[in-house]
């Protein structure tokens, strides 16, 4: 059960059971649907963007405990920062679910709690799951309104 | 199998599970637990090794040289095409065209019969229980021919309402297709009445038989319907191979598909005349291995009978559905009167995904998602499913590994 604990951990099961942000958002300036072809899982991401700064974020769908807790924790994550540090949180995401851990320099410290995510990449099939909402997320702030994890 | 447990030994499962090498394999150090043979079947030992002794004894191109492992070639690849015909009960082995599957098949009667046929304003009828390669190949059709896809609902149970059928059915009904078994649900299909009702409305019929071939006997000629497909993989052969049925008649009178070598009986630049069927739907040089290993798992079905394994599937299918029943926040989807080889299902809470994760580390391999169906899945208002499907070579205590994985998933999702 070992590598399943790390991909089931505490904070995602939580976040799975009790999505933060999970609504939609009227005001949003910033929108974009995600959609997994392969599983159907399906994510709406909005944003409120005044000046540089992501005021507010949030998302609907549906999808697995990994999607759900990912996207929950990503608009936890967003909050307050600025555009161009929100793109580098993707890439830093991005670079946690997907690389080698034993390859690469430790996961940087912005990411923070988002670190709970490690696990996924012992579990393939599981990395779209964990960056669909993300895909779509980055999709939302350069102005596309589809994103997919194909 | 058989004894104290109280399973009938209409088959010797253990000895049948000595002929699948993969079974014998382990994930991460638990026995394989091999529930997906809805999505592809293991292969018995008989089957790997047609194919491999046709490549190291008698390889070579078929229908074309004088020499003499062409003719062993040919001999073989025509001598698989005759089990096919009588695995189907078709008359005669020219009804028999070896395509790469059933989807393939789908699109050979939408591109030939289907072009030739449907005009604007016709209709074409299928099912909520369709999956997609048998949805999306009659809608590139209707798409092409201003036509209309008219599709029957399906109930509760996942059984078309046939009331429904009957009344979508009307004079510009040109092509009814629709499985015979279906891969989500499991539910098998009244597919002598529907094709009555559809022939009585002046339409044609095509079956997509590639999850009814491995769980019951079929005779196209009892069934009467003008088309009929299946995939060698399903059916414990090859990927890369199936066949379609098509009534002597109806495939002669139909334009060939796909240009190219076989398919032809003369080429000047002129003008090209067809072969005779079933080559002229044979454009290329065949999967000439897979053909011959799917006559090899043909004989293996024949071997152990479609009749004892469909007993023992059923057996498995009543087992499982009674333990699934006892588990708490656990729903069957897809409970139709008769079904063969399916238990889809949803878990309150979990998501299929997680369900599969979850199995999986047990070594217990189930298909999770739509299942390529996902009006199926929207007809039920759910996202996907889990679905556990079984084989000859499934147990009892199989069955019973999964249900203790399904307690392991809702302990860790409490």
């Amino acid at each position: 059960m070992d590598d399943l604990r790390e991909l089931y951990q505490e904070t995602i099961l939580d976040h799975s059971k009790r999505p933060r942000n999970l609504r939609g958002m009227p005001e949003a300036n910033r929108r974009a649907n995600g959609e997994n072809p392969l599983c159907g899982d399906r994510a709406t991401v909005y944003l409120h963007v005044e000046g540089d700064v992501v005021r507010d974020v949030s998302f609907e769908g549906s999808g697995c405990s990994i999607s759900t807790a990912s996207a929950s924790m990503m608009t936890d994550a967003l909050k307050g920062k600025t555009v161009a540090e929100a793109k580098a949180l993707f890439e830093a995401f991005h670079e946690l679910v997907t690389a080698d851990p034993s390859k690469t320099a430790p996961a940087p410290a912005a990411l923070g709690k988002l670190t709970v995510f490690a696990g996924v990449h012992e579990f393939p099939m599981r990395v779209k799951c964990a960056s669909l909402a993300w895909h779509t997320m980055r999709a939302a702030l350069e102005g596309g309104d589809r994103a997919s994890t194909e | 199998m058989s004894g104290p447990r109280g399973t009938k030994a209409a088959i010797d499962v253990e000895a049948i599970r000595r002929e699948f090498p993969v079974l014998r394999e382990t994930v991460r150090g638990k026995p394989l637990v091999y529930l997906d043979s809805a999505a592809s079947a293991q292969k018995p030992q008989a089957v790997i090794d047609a194919e491999k002794q046709f490549y190291e004894r008698s390889y070579s191109n078929v229908h074309r040289g004088v020499h003499h492992l062409s003719m062993l070639a040919t001999d073989a690849y025509e001598n698989a095409r005759g089990k096919v015909q009588r695995f189907l009960g078709a008359s005669e082995s020219r009804e028999i065209v070896l395509l790469r599957g059933t989807t393939e098949a789908v699109n050979l009667v939408a591109q030939s019969y289907g072009r030739k046929h449907v005009g604007a304003g016709d209709e074409v009828l299928i099912t909520g229980l369709e999956h997609h390669s048998n949805i999306v190949p009659w809608q590139l059709l209707c798409e092409e021919k201003e036509a209309t896809l008219k599709v029957a609902p399906i109930d509760d149970a996942g059984e078309v309402d046939m009331e429904a059928f009957e009344r979508l059915l009307s004079p510009r009904t040109r092509i009814v297709s629709f499985s015979h078994v279906t891969n989500a649900l499991g539910t098998v299909d009244p597919v002598r009445r529907m094709t009555e009702l559809a022939h009585a409305a002046g339409a044609v019929v095509m079956i997509d038989g590639a999850q009814a071939a491995p769980h019951l006997a079929v005779d196209v000629r009892a069934i009467g319907c003008d088309f009929y497909a299946f995939s060698g993989h399903k059916v414990y052969g090859p990927s890369g191979v199936g066949a379609l049925y098509g009534k002597a008649a109806v495939l002669d009178a139909m334009p060939p598909w796909q240009g190219g070598g076989d398919m032809i009986a003369s080429v000047t630049f002129a003008k090209s005349t067809w072969n005779e069927l079933p080559y002229k739907f044979e454009a290329g040089t065949p999967n000439i291995a897979g053909g011959i290993a799917l006559g090899a798992a043909i004989d293996w079905v024949e071997r152990v009978g479609l009749g004892a394994i469909a007993a023992h599937e059923h057996e498995l299918l009543e087992y499982g559905t009674g333990l699934l029943r006892s588990v708490p926040g656990l729903r069957i989807v897809g409970t139709a009167r008769e079904k063969a080889g399916v238990l889809s299902f949803v878990l309150e809470g979990v998501h299929p995904h997680d369900v599969g994760t979850i199995l999986d580390y047990d070594g217990i391999a189930v298909r999770t998602g739509h299942h390529c169906a996902q009006p199926v899945m929207d007809r039920y208002g759910i996202p996907a499913t889990t679905r556990a499907s079984l084989a000859a070579f499934n147990t009892r205590e199989e069955l019973d590994a999964l249900a203790r994985g399904i307690g392991k998933v809702q302990e860790m999702f409490r």
